[in-house]
């Protein structure tokens, strides 16, 4: 048992946010915290990470009392990765990743060998090596942030706590991140606590979901959560909706035209998806419908429409002929 | 085995550099002393000036007097207050995570200048001749007076970053707090005596001159002590290079850092406020070009190479305010801001854009 809280109540001296939370941490677990926009996300993170303190109730990590831990003893044990993005004036990677040997070196900050090698095991596991010579204010954001969790690790933490390292990446280093994090905790055996907006990401990373909800906090593995219909009641709100069999959020549309759709494969699920997107529900029988006629070289797509038909060889001459015949395609 | 072929010529070049750096910086700094030991009105051979120093008579009877009681004291004062000006600088652009920091820009020798004003100008008016008989108890009465000023604009500065963090609200404050001292200032200077308050004036165009044999000691004891206190300090530094959240992430005591940081940085500036007047731009500008030659903010070498530079460029201005070989003195202060402010308008500009560089 890594971290485990009990009867933790979070918030501040006006307002509670969360009571009663019993929570633990296992090593190797990768834990994903999601809520909406104030649900208190932050405020359990700072919490945990001993950088606010409880309304009641205590944080153990490792047994001890984050509060109680002193700074350097609680570094040894915790890392942590802010959401701010970090100036950091001219260092190297290195030289930012050696900075997570605070905790262990002399009042010069001389590295001894461990440290050497722990400096470099931690920008190896989060595949920077080629970076380590250069200027940290050079690298993309998605390094940046590699090497932001490198610098965590140097640390050699039983726990790394996360606010939304995702925030400001875009989407293939966002899945970078969250997979990266995921095979740290597993290989490392560390605990990873983040808190994250990318629901669909941590329902495939995580091995754990702590949903955080008006007040109470959910916890159970992604699948069990989408099943009890608490992921779906968490997130709802007006125009959107929880699609079960998906796992994906739906944005609702009032009256949607019925239009059948024949064809198969991948072709379909994309000419599916951009059908719904322009106002039409894909149906199994309906008047208008649209077939997919794939041949060795090429792709089409027949549409019968109001007792007319033609043929367009993209999506999106198919959506803007739609659009110009019936004036049902809405512009989204 | 990947660890080590990479690791050693990293280590080794990153640290020859760093070296070659300090190295050619202690040289200008051995230059630059002794210029300014040779040049001036009178222009005196460098073997007069080693014989001079050697305790020996220099070639006409008056060089010896140049030397000793002018010339070395002043040198020796230029080259203490450009390390603590640009060493307490450096400390408050890592402290509050702002380029354009400085003890001149945050109102900090405003804050000086007020105590300054309050020993120099009231002490006089109420008849108190501190000055006169009790030489030493006067010069601790400035420097403490001097140091509380720029403690208490040091502490007002650091509570309200801890709230914002914006560089231009910050540089807003300082300007506003020199307002503030100002007006109070001119309100003492209404009620003081004509002889004090020339003296005032005198003290804010800024000198390295005004330093005796009799107060070198105190003064140097000082300026060593903050810049020892700034180098412990230097490892919480590189941490704060990160900002306050993450430094205690990491194993920073950052109460006791803080305090460690705005004490080293409020005595370096306040005794040099005390002793020189308000020297602006030094505290600035000298922190940015030690970045630029070593390419590094490590305050490991960061803070030695802004002590080196900054005392050699105290020494060059003051050089060239003498005018070598002239009459004319100019105001030392003309001089550090023709230095400074392009360095200033630099860093402004090649910034990734204005607004970045005044709202982050």
């Amino acid at each position: 048992m890594i971290l485990e809280t009990h009867d933790l109540s979070i918030g501040y001296t006006k307002k509670t946010i969360a009571s009663r939370l019993n929570l633990t941490l296992q090593a190797g677990e990768l834990v994903c915290l999601l809520g909406q926009n104030g649900a208190g996300k932050s405020t359990l993170i700072r919490t945990l990470a001993g950088m606010q303190p409880p309304l009641n109730g205590r944080v153990l990590l490792n047994g001890d009392d984050v509060r109680r831990l002193d700074a350097r003893a609680l570094a040894r044990r915790l890392g942590v990765v802010l959401t701010e993005r970090a100036d950091v004036g001219m260092l190297s990677v290195h030289d930012l990743v050696a900075l997570g040997r605070y905790p262990y070196t002399d009042w010069m900050s001389r590295l001894q060998p461990e440290d050497k090698r722990a400096v470099n095991r931690a920008i190896e596991s989060v595949g920077a090596s080629e970076l380590t010579y250069r200027p940290v204010s050079e690298l993309s954001d998605g390094e940046r942030q590699k090497v932001m969790i490198a610098r965590a690790l140097a640390q050699e933490p039983a726990l790394m706590i996360l606010d939304e390292p995702t925030a400001f990446l875009d989407l293939p280093r966002r899945a970078e991140i969250m997979f990266l994090l995921r095979d740290l905790a597993r290989e490392s055996g560390r605990a990873i606590l983040l808190s994250t907006h990318d629901l669909d990401l941590a329902l495939r990373t995580a091995d754990r979901v702590w949903l955080l909800a008006n007040g109470t906090l959910t916890d159970g593995a992604p699948e069990d959560l989408v099943l009890s219909g608490a992921f779906a009641s968490a997130f709802q709100s007006e125009g959107v909706s929880f699609n079960i069999s998906e796992g994906a959020f739906h944005v609702q549309r009032p009256q949607r035209t019925p239009i059948c759709l024949s064809g198969d494969g991948v072709t379909r699920l994309w000419t599916a998806r951009a059908l719904e997107r322009g106002g039409f529900e894909v149906v199994d029988s309906a008047v208008d419908r649209v077939e997919i006629i794939t041949q060795t070289d090429s792709t089409r797509f027949r549409l019968h429409y109001a007792g007319v038909l033609t043929e367009y060889e993209s999506i999106y001459a198919l959506i803007a002929a739609l659009r110009d015949n019936s004036g049902v395609v809405q512009t989204s | 085995m990947g660890e080590i072929t990479l690791e050693r010529p990293y280590s080794a070049g990153v640290w020859s550099r760093r070296r070659t750096v300090l190295i050619a910086l202690s040289m200008g700094l051995v230059a630059a002393f002794a210029a300014s030991l040779a040049l001036g009105s009178v222009s005196i051979p460098l073997n007069n000036i080693v014989t001079i120093l050697m305790g020996g008579e220099g070639a006409r009877a008056s060089w010896t007097t140049i030397v000793m009681n002018f010339r070395l004291p002043k040198a020796i004062t230029a080259a203490l207050a450009g390390a603590a000006l640009s060493v307490s600088g450096l400390l408050m652009q890592t402290l509050f995570r702002n380029p354009l920091a400085d003890p001149y820009v945050l109102g900090i020798s405003s804050g000086a200048s007020l105590g300054v004003a309050l020993v120099v100008l009231v002490t006089a008016s109420a008849g108190v001749s501190l000055f006169s008989g009790l030489t030493l108890v006067g010069d601790v009465g400035l420097i403490t007076a001097a140091s509380i000023g720029a403690a208490a604009v040091m502490a007002v500065i650091a509570i309200i970053a801890r709230r914002v963090r914006h560089t231009m609200t910050l540089l807003i404050l300082g300007l506003m707090i020199g307002y503030m001292t100002g007006s109070l200032v001119s309100i003492l200077i209404h009620f003081s005596i004509p002889d004090r308050i020339q003296t005032y004036i005198n003290w804010t165009f800024g000198t390295f001159g005004g330093v005796t044999w009799s107060q070198m000691p105190l003064f140097s004891a000082v300026i060593l002590i903050g810049l020892l206190t700034a180098y412990w300090v230097a490892k919480p530094l590189n941490a704060f290079l990160l900002g306050e959240t993450y430094a205690r992430s990491m194993g920073v005591d950052v109460r006791r850092a803080r305090i460690g940081i705005l004490a080293a940085s409020s005595i370096l500036a306040g005794v040099v406020t005390a002793f020189c007047g308000p020297i602006g731009f030094l505290g600035v500008a000298v922190p940015h070009l030690c970045r630029i030659l070593l390419r590094t903010s490590d305050h490991r070498v960061a803070l030695p190479a802004a002590a080196l530079m900054g005392a050699s460029l105290a020494l060059i201005a003051d050089m060239i305010a003498q005018v070598p070989g002239g009459q004319v003195i100019l105001p030392l202060n003309a001089i550090t801001a023709l230095i400074g402010a392009p360095v200033v308008v630099w860093v402004i500009l090649s910034r990734r854009n204005l607004r970045e560089s005044f709202s982050a």
